[in-house]
């Protein structure tokens, strides 16, 4: 493989108010490979790809690309040089269709000012041609799913003469099929000589078919290896510069008397009769493809959606839950999926944030907030499940990821639920954070506590569940223990086969 | 800023410095009233050392000064409400009627009576907005619109348009009275409710409440909080404040009509936007609409010192003011007029 590189840097450093971001890093990437870029959140990934592409100019070091010797980019050089950045959001237009997000950027550049429909169309067939891409070319964007979405996106990037596609953590939001279509579509264009480089903070996302591994941990490169050198705990190490166990959950039988119980759950096309009993001091696993009625499961036995038929029990009493203060009521807490629009007041603060569940009962007479009280829960949180702020009156988007979860979870944890059911609870947590969030998790179902977890990430399912429930459009189709299943097992049970993309 | 700009007025002078410092916007609107001030003094030293321009001042910006605090209530939750000027009139008008009918000499119970009454209609047409932004779902800029309609509609079907006058002579009496012989009855009402919106804001669960709401109304649903209740609440303490905002009308004119003070509508959506109340929700300060108020207020009686320059350009100045302060915090960092945007890590 000794083929000429796309892109070279050497000796990259950069930093931030004194802060070094980026601390010599030397990273070549070749013509046709597939390249993962690993790090947790504030590693420096973010830094790195912004500076080749042109949005932050290093303090020192070059970057070599097209045959020569750059100090410094701009974002049209970039581009120029055929390096396509694809962000987590895909930066497509929802309000347009198909045809105008593809046509558009070309009209730009041919600073056009009169729309010719049939040459929008033009270019945009051509474009999706590219890939194989069959979709509706009239259809609006913010229509589409996710993946549709994304291969929007790399048509787009593919329009000009690319050399290297950087794709920002691609795969988190896909359902297998969809990571496989995408792997396909990728695979495609290695062959034809286009780089790709994938940014993840997850192994197992892009291990299929990476070919070479750069980690960085706080602005300095761990290594550069390949996939045969990495396995997930050397990966988490690498990442993290700890050592990780996997201390999977031993599940001691000791599991108490039911907490809740489910009994032939019905809700439209979302689900339908779905029973199960959540025992004291158990984890719970519910796991699923996105759209078979895991989360639709989750918010109906949180009162969101209330279900039309079925009964629930609590403690073996049966109870209407019509709405999320009767869920409360009854001490369900629920941990939401998407933690930045469901879970967290970004700008408020981490205290208020924390005890707003429970604020009532920090209270005296009129509703006079008792600052004193609410002081004493929100330190009490802060301490115990460690969220890394020196003030809580900060607001919390001053927190990362992790930390904002355990926040989220603190919320939960005050109002002292029996029943605690998360979702997702580790998306965008870095692997740090994640090992904690296990831990308190496991700590609590000790504490008697019913948990349920609902996750598509394997090996979260198999460190933290006890039990799993498998649902498949909307009905339960199957119970398995978790601990007697490899990965790739339990991932085929989700998915229904093994991915079919081959490695070269 | 300095620190020592106010050497007298240790206590809350100190505190007041700080939070200046920490908050860029009311630093901004510390230094424009200085500014103010200063010119003010400068250009009219007469009417500068005069108490009577103070006290004038103090009588008159209540009036507004109360609007806009229910204004900033409504608007912290993500809201909006234009109808204060239809609820402060609808109020005054039906306390005058009330004291006319029950003791047109005047009595006190009388008057006990109006001012309760109009605060009771003040509350009724807050709920009936609040039921209409947290119920029927009708964006409050819609509802709330639709109801200034509507109260001044009420009102002019009440008076046939004409205004009602006669009003008992205790009533103007009692809000010309002087606490201590310098305060007027007006500025108390004022700082009754400031003082009222400070404890709700700041020290009950309901107003932390409402800023959680305010903030992010689906984070507020999944926490468990009933943004029906805390809406409808919302606009009944803003109802409340218009009510008192009627009452002081009431004095201030001795009269009561359909259409007193139609301009106040859009003029308290300025000065809660231009004391740094952000119009998406979930954050504003007090401190910065209380700022905002009295440098209108100055704006204005300030005008009124320069015969040459004439009020036709009262707008003009009010609108240019609102821009500036808008752009010098476009051009800062710190904006708050504009949501956060996560940084990317």
């Amino acid at each position: 493989m000794a083929e000429e590189n796309v892109i070279a840097v050497r000796g990259l450093t950069k930093s931030f108010a004194g802060v070094k971001a980026l601390d010599g890093i030397d990273l070549e990437i070749r013509a046709g490979e597939i390249h993962c870029l690993a790090g947790e959140n504030g590693s420096g990934k973010s830094t790195l790809i912004k500076i080749i592409s042109g949005v932050y100019q290093p303090d020192s070091g070059t970057i070599e690309m097209g045959g020569r010797v750059h100090h410094k980019l701009t974002p049209i050089e970039a581009i120029g040089n055929g390096v396509q950045v694809i962000y987590q959001d895909f930066s497509v237009f929802p309000n347009l269709t198909v045809m105008e997000n593809l046509a558009l950027t070309t009209e730009l550049a041919d600073k056009r000012r009169l729309v010719n429909w049939r040459r929008f169309r033009k270019i945009a067939e051509e474009a999706v041609s590219k890939i194989n891409f069959k979709v509706d070319l009239d259809a609006v964007v913010g229509d589409l799913s996710v993946a549709d979405k994304q291969l929007v996106a790399i048509s787009r990037a593919l329009m000009s003469d690319t050399k290297l596609i950087i794709m920002d953590e691609p795969t988190t939001a896909l359902t297998n099929k969809e990571v496989e279509a995408l792997f396909r579509v990728i695979l495609d264009l290695q062959s034809r000589g286009i780089a790709i480089m994938f940014v993840s903070h997850k192994l197992g996302e892009v291990f299929e078919i990476s070919e070479r591994f750069t980690i960085l941990r706080n602005g300095k490169q761990v290594i550069t290896t390949v996939p045969d050198e990495l396995n997930e705990k050397k990966f988490a190490e690498y990442m993290t510069g700890r050592d990780f166990e996997e201390t999977a959950f031993t599940g001691d039988d000791s599991i108490g008397e039911p907490v809740l119980e489910a009994s032939g759950l019905t809700l439209g096309n979302a689900f339908s009769d779905v029973s199960f009993t959540l025992h004291k001091g158990e984890i719970l696993g519910i796991t699923g493809l996105l759209g078979s009625g895991r989360t639709e499961l989750a918010l109906s036995l949180f009162g969101v959606f209330p279900a039309e038929s079925g009964t629930i029990r609590v403690g073996g009493e049966q109870v209407r839950i019509n709405s999320i203060a009767d869920a409360i009521g009854h001490g369900i807490a629920y941990v939401p999926e998407d933690r930045l629009t469901e879970g967290l007041a970004l700008e408020r603060s981490i205290g208020d944030n924390i005890i707003i569940s429970e604020i009532d009962r920090l209270s005296g007479p009129l509703n006079l907030a008792d600052k004193r009280k609410q002081r004493e829960a929100v330190d009490r949180w802060v301490s115990e499940l460690k969220i890394a702020t020196r003030n809580p009156n900060n607001p919390v988007n001053t927190l990362s990821g992790g930390n904002q979860q355990r926040v989220v979870l603190a919320k939960w944890l005050a109002t002292e639920p029996d029943v605690l059911i998360l979702n997702g609870p580790t998306v965008g947590v870095d692997i740090g954070s994640k090992a904690e969030i296990h831990r308190i998790l496991t700590e609590l179902a000790a504490a008697g506590m019913g948990i349920i977890v609902i996750s598509d990430d394997i090996g979260e399912l198999k460190q933290t569940c006890g039990r799993v429930l498998l649902l498949k459009e909307g009905r339960i189709d199957g119970e398995v223990d978790p601990r007697t299943q490899t990965e790739e097992e339990l991932s085929d049970m989700i998915t229904g086969g093994p991915l079919e993309v081959g490695t070269n | 800023m300095t620190t020592t700009t106010t050497p007298d007025k240790q206590g809350i002078g100190t505190r007041f410095l700080s939070l200046a410092r920490t908050d860029a916007h009311v630093t901004r609107l510390v230094v424009i009233l200085l500014a103010l001030l200063v010119m003010f003094a400068a250009i009219r030293p007469g009417n500068f050392a005069n108490s009577y321009t103070w006290i004038s001042m103090a009588v008159s910006f209540p009036e507004f000064g109360l609007m806009a605090l229910g204004v900033m209530v409504c608007m912290v939750t993500g809201g909006i409400d234009l109808s204060v000027v239809g609820i402060a009139n609808l109020s005054s008008i039906i306390a005058a009627m009330v004291m006319l009918a029950l003791a047109p000499g005047g009595s006190g119970t009388a008057i006990g009576a109006a001012i309760a009454i109009a605060l009771v209609v003040g509350a009724l047409a807050g709920i009936l907005n609040g039921i209409l932004v947290a119920v029927v779902k009708i964006p409050a800029i819609l509802a709330t619109l639709g109801t200034l309609e509507l109260f001044i509609g009420i009102s002019i079907v009440l008076t046939a348009g004409s205004p009602i006058s006669g009003l008992p002579p205790e009533y103007s009496a009692l809000m010309a009275a002087r606490l201590g012989g310098v305060l007027p009855m007006q500025f108390v009402v004022f700082l009754v409710a400031v003082a009222l919106v400070a404890l709700i804001m700041g020290r009950t669960t309901f107003g932390t409440k409402i800023y959680m709401l305010g903030t992010n109304a689906t984070s507020a649903k999944f926490s468990g909080l009933n943004s029906v209740s805390l809406l409808i609440r919302t606009y009944l303490f803003s109802g409340i404040l218009s009510a008192m905002a009627g009452l002081v009308m009431l004095a201030n004119y001795n009269s009561a009509k359909a259409d007193y003070g139609v301009v106040y509508t859009l003029l308290t959506v300025l000065i809660v936007v231009l004391g740094g109340v952000n119009p998406n929700g979930g954050s504003g300060r007090l401190i910065g609409v209380v700022l905002a108020i009295v440098i209108l207020q100055i704006l204005s009686s300030g005008l009124n010192l320069f015969p040459e320059i004439s009020n036709f350009y009262r707008d003009l100045i009010w609108g240019g003011v609102l821009l500036l302060v808008i752009a010098t915090s476009e051009i800062t960092a710190r904006n708050p007029f504009k949501r956060k945007q996560k940084e990317v890590s």
